[in-house]
């Protein structure tokens, strides 16, 4: 596949504090990549090198084949950045900054209004055009950075926690945006929001402590890393008799009863349980009321690996 | 739709930031206040020394408003400029190094000279404005007596060189820090430096004394208040001018590789 965006064995460290290290990932034309990772695991700084802000301590950064150090300015015309902390000029306002923003990428002045206009349309600026941006509340802010992102249409998007500090409905708004940039544009988004990002992304990467843990699409994730696969099912039967009758399946590592009938089973490995356990209780004469695999969330997954990596470390 | 942006861009973001914030008036204010004073106090001089010329015809042939007036008149503004300019040019890159703002300006597809350029005109642009404003002074000397406007204009030259000098240094001190008052105060103490620097040829001292004396903002800045035009001084502050954006543009590129 073709790759907008690779990254090898790039390394960072501020002094002698090590902030990423050896860090390899690719991300193909088109694609929504989320770069996932609790606070100060490194993803802003992995996405301040990519935007060409900041200068690797070793290894490369490559967006469309082109280095972001050597050829930095090439790298950056391609580019649409919003920083982690949005900052903006608030002494100017939202169209004087966006104007500012569209002659610095270069956006030819015969297109420049009709820019602004699509980007402001976008991100739902409308009614605060002409308002100083030092006057504009955090969700507003959020949505000038992004629209500044998007002028000039860059082909590669690096977005740093793009719905931070917004409304819940804002954040529906600005997922479907980002979701309709997908295909068109190649997009690497951090955020450490977990459903956003198996909403979103084909591709995750997860990092931890400036190394990357785990890499694939969110549902291959959560089957390969949940352990063992999990059915929900709910059965009409004496209670305690199905409770007993499920565990003595030889697969079965778990079962939680939850009342009213609805059981929980874990398998102990990635092993479909569903044909065993709608014979089961057919053979045995109760009704199967509902029988569903249920895929372990990407919340889990995080837990599961952030806490591991720990655990491995303290053992060492 | 894939270009860079030009210096243009910065040099219209600035200007608007200019005339967003009080600084641009206030230190306008002062500089035309002052200015004002200098020329009515050397205006009032001169009409003084003008009445006792017509009893004594000797002192006549010093009256000169050129030397009387203007002369001194600029002379004294170079000094309002030394405490001004770094007012001007403090923001101007320590801003955007606190407030975070650099890491939009350095990630959009501009050139670090492009940036160096556009600050450094937008500020000269706001002097230059000011020195428009007091035309207005040998406009209204005009009315009561004659000028010679060439040496006028080579005046006008010499200060906007001396400006641009002077904001050319006071770029480079905002560059070194994200305060804007540790920019202010590095800018005025270096611009003293450079002022004071020809004082040690004045004094006899030997030896280095003539080195010290080319070095010096004030030196050159001199021979066009008189009206002339020297390639010496001409290449004095181009260079100077140059030699510290060239600086900035250093401090700009260690910027990357130390974060």
């Amino acid at each position: 596949m073709d790759m907008m965006i690779e990254v090898q064995d790039l390394t960072k460290y501020y002094g002698p504090t090590m902030a990423i290290s050896r860090l390899n990932f690719g991300v193909a034309a088109g694609e929504i990549m989320g770069f996932l990772g609790p606070n100060a695991a490194g993803k802003t700084t992995t996405l301040k090198i990519l935007a060409g802000f900041l200068i690797p301590s070793s290894g490369t950064a490559r967006i469309n084949g082109r280095d972001c150090v050597s050829q930095s300015l090439e790298v950056r015309r391609s580019l649409g950045y919003l920083p982690e902390t949005v900052p903006l000029y608030t002494d100017l306002t939202v169209t004087q900054f966006l104007r500012f923003a569209a002659q610095a990428k270069g956006v030819e002045a015969k297109a420049e209004t009709g820019e602004l206009d699509r980007v402001v349309a976008a991100c739902g600026l409308g009614e605060v055009r002409h308002t100083l941006i030092a006057a504009l509340s955090k969700g507003f802010r959020q949505r000038v950075g992004l629209a500044q992102a998007l002028l000039n249409n860059p082909p590669v998007l690096i977005l740093d926690e793009p719905t931070i500090g917004l409304d819940p409905s804002q954040i529906v708004e600005i997922r479907q945006l980002i979701k309709e940039l997908a295909g068109a544009h190649t997009v690497i988004l951090s955020s450490h929001i977990l459903p956003e990002v198996s909403q979103l992304c084909q591709r995750v990467v997860i990092i931890n402590r400036g190394q990357i843990v785990a890499g694939d699409t969110p549902e291959n994730l959560s089957r390969q890393l949940g352990h063992g696969s999990r059915v929900r099912l709910t059965v009409k039967g004496p209670e305690g008799e199905v409770a007993a009758a499920l565990e003595k399946i030889p697969q079965v590592k778990e079962v939680a009863g939850e009342g009213e009938g609805r059981y929980l089973v874990v398998a102990a490995n990635d092993l479909d349980l569903r044909p065993q356990l709608a014979r089961l209780v057919v053979e045995r004469g109760w009704e199967l009321l509902e029988l569903k695999s249920q895929e372990f969330t990407l919340e889990e997954v995080f837990l599961n690996l952030v806490t591991e990596e720990e655990s491995t470390e303290e053992e060492s | 739709m894939k270009s860079t942006g030009s210096f243009l861009a910065v040099l219209r973001k600035e200007l608007a930031v200019y005339f967003a914030t009080p600084i641009f008036y206030i230190t306008g204010f002062f500089f035309l206040l002052l200015g004002g004073y200098f020329f009515y106090s050397n205006t009032l001089y001169y009409s003084y020394i003008s009445y006792q010329a017509a009893q004594n015809i000797q002192i006549s042939g010093q009256l000169n408003p050129l030397q009387m007036v203007f002369r001194p008149m600029f002379a004294t503004l170079a000094v309002v400029l030394l405490l001004l300019v770094p007012l001007l040019t403090m923001r101007l890159l320590a801003e955007e190094k606190r407030s975070g703002t650099a890491e939009l300006l350095f990630t959009y597809p501009l050139s670090d000279w492009s940036i160096i350029l556009g600050k450094f005109l937008a500020a000269l642009l706001i002097f230059t404005v000011f020195l428009i404003f007091t035309i207005a002074y040998p406009l209204a000397f005009t009315v009561v007596g004659r000028l010679d406007w060439a040496s006028m204009a080579t005046s006008y030259l010499g200060m906007l060189l001396l400006g641009g000098a002077c904001l050319a240094l006071g770029l480079f001190a905002s560059s070194l820090t994200e305060n804007q008052i540790i920019a202010a105060v590095t800018g005025f103490a270096l611009l003293l430096l450079f002022w004071i620097i020809g004082w040690q040829q004045e004094i006899g001292a030997p030896g280095w004394g003539g080195f010290f004396a080319a070095l010096s903002m004030m030196d050159h800045y001199d021979s066009f208040i008189r009206g002339v035009i020297d390639t010496r001084d001409l290449v004095y502050y181009l260079s100077f001018i140059y030699f510290f954006l060239f600086l900035t543009k250093r401090q700009l590129e260690s910027r990357r590789w130390r974060a």
